[in-house]
């Protein structure tokens, strides 16, 4: 079970336009956001949303779909949108919350709402996570150093950036440059090399590109509030749905590439317990599963 | 009554197949009553107001199913009794001879001792206790309890959630040891701080800046900035929050499953 639990794997996008335009893949965490904002399942949301630098994102409390879009897209480096999500309970005084995580951020909501030890009438308040598969995260100098030096763009000139077939894809105005993923190895956080997750298994709903056909993104619905959500968004037509190929470019590759990240932090971990430094999670011979997110 | 409170908790203690919910409320009437003390000390009495928040969904519980027997706010009683349960609010003062001795004496009469919020815990924010102060001038030094008694669990924070303090009752309740674990790991956490993050953390090549630690910090003295936690000493009250909170300090893998049904 390498890609967690679930109750329903398809590829999926957003039937607006305007979504289609400006999201990373497929919009599904922009679309479902909107939607929930519109029906009233949420009253606001945490995003990475755009700050005062380039590419730089700033956990951000969106309260309207304008605020959403704002916030579209991947940024490749760290925006803690746990701590944001605060200021949404107690200066927003919002009561039901939506929030877009990476994994680890998911791990850390969930971890409160199990045990919330000093987090006061808070864990009650996520209305929704939406998870987003993530490989490995950037420092934000780390990434404005391998564009610069790699892609030999000027970071501000950046329109989109992407990863997919190998490669990290950077988009600019009239050109598209691309050099193997593999060399931005050494640039990455190094608290990643311990992650479980590649496609946040504990988030309600989860979406990510991995997998799925250009512009359409592979979700996975989680939880029960996560199927109530997404039958309500596809019903509604705000987003649509096509089988998931189940073969190489398809399921598969999801399913290889959730299974190394795995393989890979194990071997860390396990070499981590051997030296003696601590490690939050269980050691290979320590659980009955290898690949289990514990 | 337990079923009621468990579903306002989003809690389920028991298969259902397993017990029903009359079967579990016939365990709860047969079973004599928990005597429960509540020992304050030098707390600012938060601690029992975060428990008291519970009321709505506790007040049955406190009434029909657990029996009060000391606290200075709860009951009419001089002589401290024997206990199963020592709620222990607050840090002991060296130099309180009276707080000492009532400590020592809730760890003889009680079957389990649990420091109930991070003064008790960790000493918290009366670990900047100087002395010199009006009234007592030679009260200067505040410990976590776990510094003279043996603890049996703690449950750390400034205060700790109305929530925490309800899961853990009705955990206690039920003997649901998995789900109590964690507090009775955290008894030995005594010396707490923001400083943990940086040490434990992110010295250690664990953070991942999510931004939990910045989020639980009840005092709000942490910011990130570049994906890491940066302190405000100046802010910390030593409670141990953003670090028990941390998605890497540890990881209750199982309960979560079992919290989201997956």
């Amino acid at each position: 079970m390498v890609l967690g639990t679930y109750k329903q794997i398809t590829l999926g996008r957003s039937t607006d336009k305007q979504i289609q335009k400006i999201s990373q893949d497929g919009g599904i965490a922009t679309a479902l956001l909107c939607f929930a904002l519109d029906e009233k399942i949420i009253d606001g949301a945490v995003v990475a949303g755009p700050s005062d630098e380039m590419w730089k994102p700033m956990p951000t409390v969106a309260m309207t779909s304008d605020d959403i879009m704002a916030a579209a897209g991947t940024k490749y480096t760290l925006s803690p949108n746990n701590w944001m999500l605060k200021q949404a309970v107690r200066q927003y005084g919002l009561e039901k919350v939506g929030i877009v995580t990476i994994p680890c951020q998911t791990m850390g909501i969930r971890k409160m709402q199990s045990y919330p030890f000093g987090v006061r009438f808070m864990a009650d308040k996520i209305a929704l996570d939406i998870g987003i598969c993530c490989t490995e995260n950037f420092p934000f100098e780390s990434l404005r150093t391998f564009i610069s030096a790699k892609a030999g763009v000027d970071f501000d000139l950046v329109e989109k950036m992407d990863i997919g077939k190998g490669k990290f894809w950077v988009h600019t105005q009239d050109d598209v440059i691309s050099f193997p993923i593999k060399e931005t190895h050494g640039y990455e956080q190094n608290g990643c090399k311990v992650c479980l997750d590649l496609v946040s298994e504990l988030s309600d709903i989860s979406t990510g590109s991995i997998g799925a056909p250009d512009d359409w993104s592979a979700v996975q619905v989680r939880t029960d509030i996560g199927e109530t959500v997404f039958k309500k968004a596809v019903d509604a037509g705000a987003i649509e749905l096509k089988p998931i190929d189940e073969g190489k470019f398809g399921l598969e590759m999801l399913t290889r590439l959730a299974k190394s990240k795995k393989e890979k932090a194990m071997k860390v971990i396990d070499e981590r317990k051997a030296m003696g430094l601590p490690v939050p999670y269980k050691a290979s011979s320590e659980k009955e599963d290898p690949l289990a997110n514990v | 009554m337990i079923a009621r409170i468990k579903e306002f908790l989003g809690m389920e203690a028991q298969p259902k197949e397993v017990a029903s919910e009359q079967e579990v409320e016939k365990v709860a009437e047969e079973k004599a009553k928990p005597r429960i003390g509540y020992i304050h000390l030098s707390g600012c009495t938060g601690d029992v107001m975060s428990l008291s928040e519970n009321y709505d969904i506790l007040a049955p519980l406190l009434t029909e199913m657990v029996d009060i027997v000391y606290g200075q706010t709860l009951a009419d009683v001089w002589e401290m009794p024997e206990m199963d349960v020592a709620l222990v609010e607050g840090s002991v003062c060296l130099q309180d001879e009276h707080s000492v001795k009532e400590l020592m004496e809730a760890r003889e009469k009680a079957g389990l001792v649990v420091a109930l919020g991070s003064c008790a815990a960790t000493g918290c924010f009366t670990r900047y206790s100087r002395g010199g102060q009006q009234a007592n001038p030679n009260h200067e030094s505040f410990v976590p309890i776990a510094d003279l008694i043996k603890v049996d669990a703690a449950l750390p924070g400034c205060p700790p959630s109305p929530e925490i303090i309800a899961k853990t009752v009705v955990a206690v309740i039920n003997g649901d040891m998995d789900y109590l674990q964690p507090m009775i790991d955290l008894a030995g956490y005594t010396e707490a701080g923001g400083s943990d993050l940086q040490y434990k953390v992110v010295n250690q090549a664990l953070c991942i800046g999510c931004g939990t630690c910045a989020m639980a910090c009840q005092t709000r003295a942490l910011d990130m900035t570049s994906g890491r936690p940066e302190l405000n000493e100046d802010r910390c009250v030593k409670c141990g929050v953003c670090y028990i909170q941390c998605p890497r300090s540890w990881w209750p893998a199982d309960r979560i499953n079992k919290d989201l049904g997956l």
